[in-house]
């Protein structure tokens, strides 16, 4: 575009003139094609990735939905792979439903316990502790993110369980005695259990929420903080004032990924839920499994009709759930902010 | 004013030492609302404030000027001990409230902050109705009658001109204010909460010059009632406003000091001290 006229004639004879080849457009520099192409093509990379594993994960699938028919995986609770035939469809062996619930309560008993906890921790690191200790506390909810989690699974097994052992045992025996809610607490504990599961989930994503929960305190502004504490509040009522409501959508987002990563803890869980596949068990103290324990336990042996396939089936449809709880939580945040 | 002209006439007879008025260059007023005595304060092991001794004296507005890092920041956040925030802050000397130690070891400091109220820089409405934020103090003590709590709403609505602009939306969110009504939502809570000693940290930097004024006018209409320090980089609103004006200076390893404090119209028309003269006639600073 040529300058408007009169924008160097203002002044009269004036000497400073806009070139007019400083406002054409030219070609890109070359860094700048260079780093264009390059993002590009990686972006692509990672999106074909993703693509494939879907597309993957449902040819595979495939035979065994042809054969029982899509829904009827999800709407059967009873995992028998040696009542398979390769020429009977109905009923479905395969059904999967008992291991999404099993997914769903040891997520929900690990988030349950962890987000308070976690909280609570950041708010020491951040808020509460003496300056002095608060680098080491902060390194250390670093450091048991970074934990592997086989090593928890282990640690459930044979440190977590005994410890717990005493007192479900006492919980069976009093909540489980009460009525109508007593059916989620009964007896009898064999140490494995959906609850075992949740407890080391909770364990394992407490520090993730810590250290996002950490992050958000921090960046809330000094100027809000010194505002309440200026009209006489204490600390706690400067936190619950200044610090939690900014936090609110923050905390959410903390614990969605800490909720990511339960849904799709495969090997902790694996080593303590007990891998009971018959059907859904109502008690948190029974054993049970999730989609993923299901997968990594059977996947090597998985020698009857249809079930390796069977089985891709169960990673799809972990799949499903895991984008349906990410849209909700994305819903869910979104309302959070407008609030 | 005839200031002008003998202002002028000062700074082209000025030599250091010669016609001085026999002021001393900081004076110091009875009975104080608040002081400091031989203050020394540190971050770290960095003096930041050198044997700073200051009084402000009871329902007067007091000015903090000075340079850019020459600690009148730290002065007036040490008196509510809002530095205390600061991990690597500490102080020796004292500042009295009244009659009292601020720093005395008993000395609850949330109580203190109370009765000494502070205004930022940047408002700082809390996320809640224009409502709560002027109560906010108040249900600190616990639940309120309704009745108070709306007659506490209205008066210090009021004494701050805010009440014709909001009472129609009491409930509406503080944080769709703007800045200026912001900042005097801000004053209002500070009132409620029965301050009566105000602290204000450059409370007009981010405001317009309109805004400003008002904020100025309040100040104004608040002299007598309650007791106002404000720290400012505008020496025209120090000379609008104050009663008293403070001016302090780095001095030696950056440290600050206070190098003169008196009546604001004396020391603007007649500075004492040589270096203040130099301030505020802007040949440095």
């Amino acid at each position: 575009m040529p300058p408007p006229a009169g924008v160097g004639g203002g002044i009269a004879a004036s000497s400073v003139r806009v070139a007019p080849t400083l406002l054409k457009r030219g070609r890109p520099r070359i860094a700048d094609r260079i780093f264009g192409t390059g993002v590009s093509i990686t972006g692509g990379i990672v999106l074909v990735v993703i693509a494939a594993m879907i597309v993957f994960l449902v040819l595979e699938g495939l035979p065994a939905m042809q054969h029982y028919g899509f829904f009827s995986f999800i709407t059967g609770s009873r995992w028998t792979p040696s009542t398979a035939f390769p020429n009977v469809s109905h009923p479905n062996p395969y059904g999967i439903l008992q291991f999404i619930y099993g997914t769903m309560l040891t997520s929900i008993i690990g988030m349950i316990i962890a987000v308070p906890l976690a909280v609570g921790a950041a708010l020491v690191i951040t808020e509460v502790a003496p300056p002095r200790i608060k680098g080491p506390l902060s390194g250390l909810v670093d450091l048991l993110a970074a934990v592997p989690s086989v090593v928890y699974g282990f640690w459930g097994i044979f440190a977590l369980i005994p410890a717990i052992k005493p007192v479900v045992d006492f919980l069976t025996t009093t909540l489980g005695t009460v009525p109508v809610i007593g059916v989620a607490f009964q007896g009898p504990f064999f140490g494995v259990s959906y609850f075992s599961a949740g407890l080391v989930l909770a364990i394992m994503v407490l520090p993730i929420i810590a250290a996002v929960c950490r992050e958000v305190f921090r960046s809330t502004p000094r100027n809000e903080k010194e505002a309440a504490l200026a009209l006489g509040a204490t600390r706690w009522e400067m936190i619950r004032i200044a610090v939690l409501p900014r936090a609110r959508s923050g905390i959410v987002g903390a614990s969605l990924l800490g909720l990511g990563r339960a849904l799709g803890e495969t090997i902790a869980v694996t080593m303590v839920i007990g891998n009971a596949v018959l059907h859904i068990n109502g008690s948190i103290f029974s054993q049970g499994a999730t989609m993923s324990s299901v997968i990594a336990n059977e996947f090597t042996e998985a020698t009857e009709p249809f079930h390796l396939s069977a089985l891709f089936v169960v990673g799809f449809w972990l799949l499903i759930v895991a984008l349906i709880v990410n849209v909700i939580a994305r819903l869910v945040v979104r309302r959070g902010v407008a609030l | 004013m005839a200031s002008e002209l003998s202002i002028l006439g000062r700074l082209q007879e000025s030599q250091p030492g010669k016609g001085r008025p026999a002021r001393p260059s900081i004076v110091q007023v009875e009975h104080p609302a608040v002081s400091t005595r031989n203050v020394n304060a540190r971050y770290g092991s960095f003096l930041a404030l050198r044997d700073v001794s200051i009084s402000a004296p009871q329902g007067e507005i007091t000015a903090i000027i000075g340079p850019s890092g020459c600690g009148k920041s730290t002065l007036l956040r040490s008196l509510n001990r809002i530095n205390d925030l600061i991990p690597s802050f500490s102080l020796e000397g004292e500042v009295m409230l009244g009659d009292q130690n601020v720093y005395a070891s008993e000395v609850d400091v949330a109580s203190l902050r109370r009765r000494v109220g502070m205004l930022f820089q940047r408002p700082a409405p809390f996320p809640m109705s224009i409502y709560d934020n002027v109560v906010y103090s108040l249900r600190l003590d616990g639940r309120q009658s309704r009745g108070k709590l709306d007659e506490a709403v209205e008066r210090c609505l009021q004494q701050t001109a805010l009440w014709d602009e909001v009472k129609d939306r009491l409930k509406a969110s503080a944080t769709g204010l703007s800045g200026g009504q912001q900042q005097r939502l801000c004053l209002a809570r500070t009132l409620a909460a029965g301050s009566d000693v105000i602290l204000m940290d450059e409370p007009c930097a981010a405001l317009d010059p309109i805004s400003t004024l008002r904020i100025e006018e309040l100040m104004r209409e608040l002299r007598g009632k309650v007791t106002i320090i404000i720290v400012t980089h505008n020496l025209q609103q120090a000379a609008r406003v104050s009663d008293y004006t403070a001016f302090m200076l780095m001095g030696e390893g950056r440290a600050g000091e206070l190098v003169e404090l008196g009546k604001t119209d004396e020391m603007f028309k007649d500075p004492v001290d040589k270096r203040t003269e130099d301030y505020i006639t802007g040949r440095f600073g």
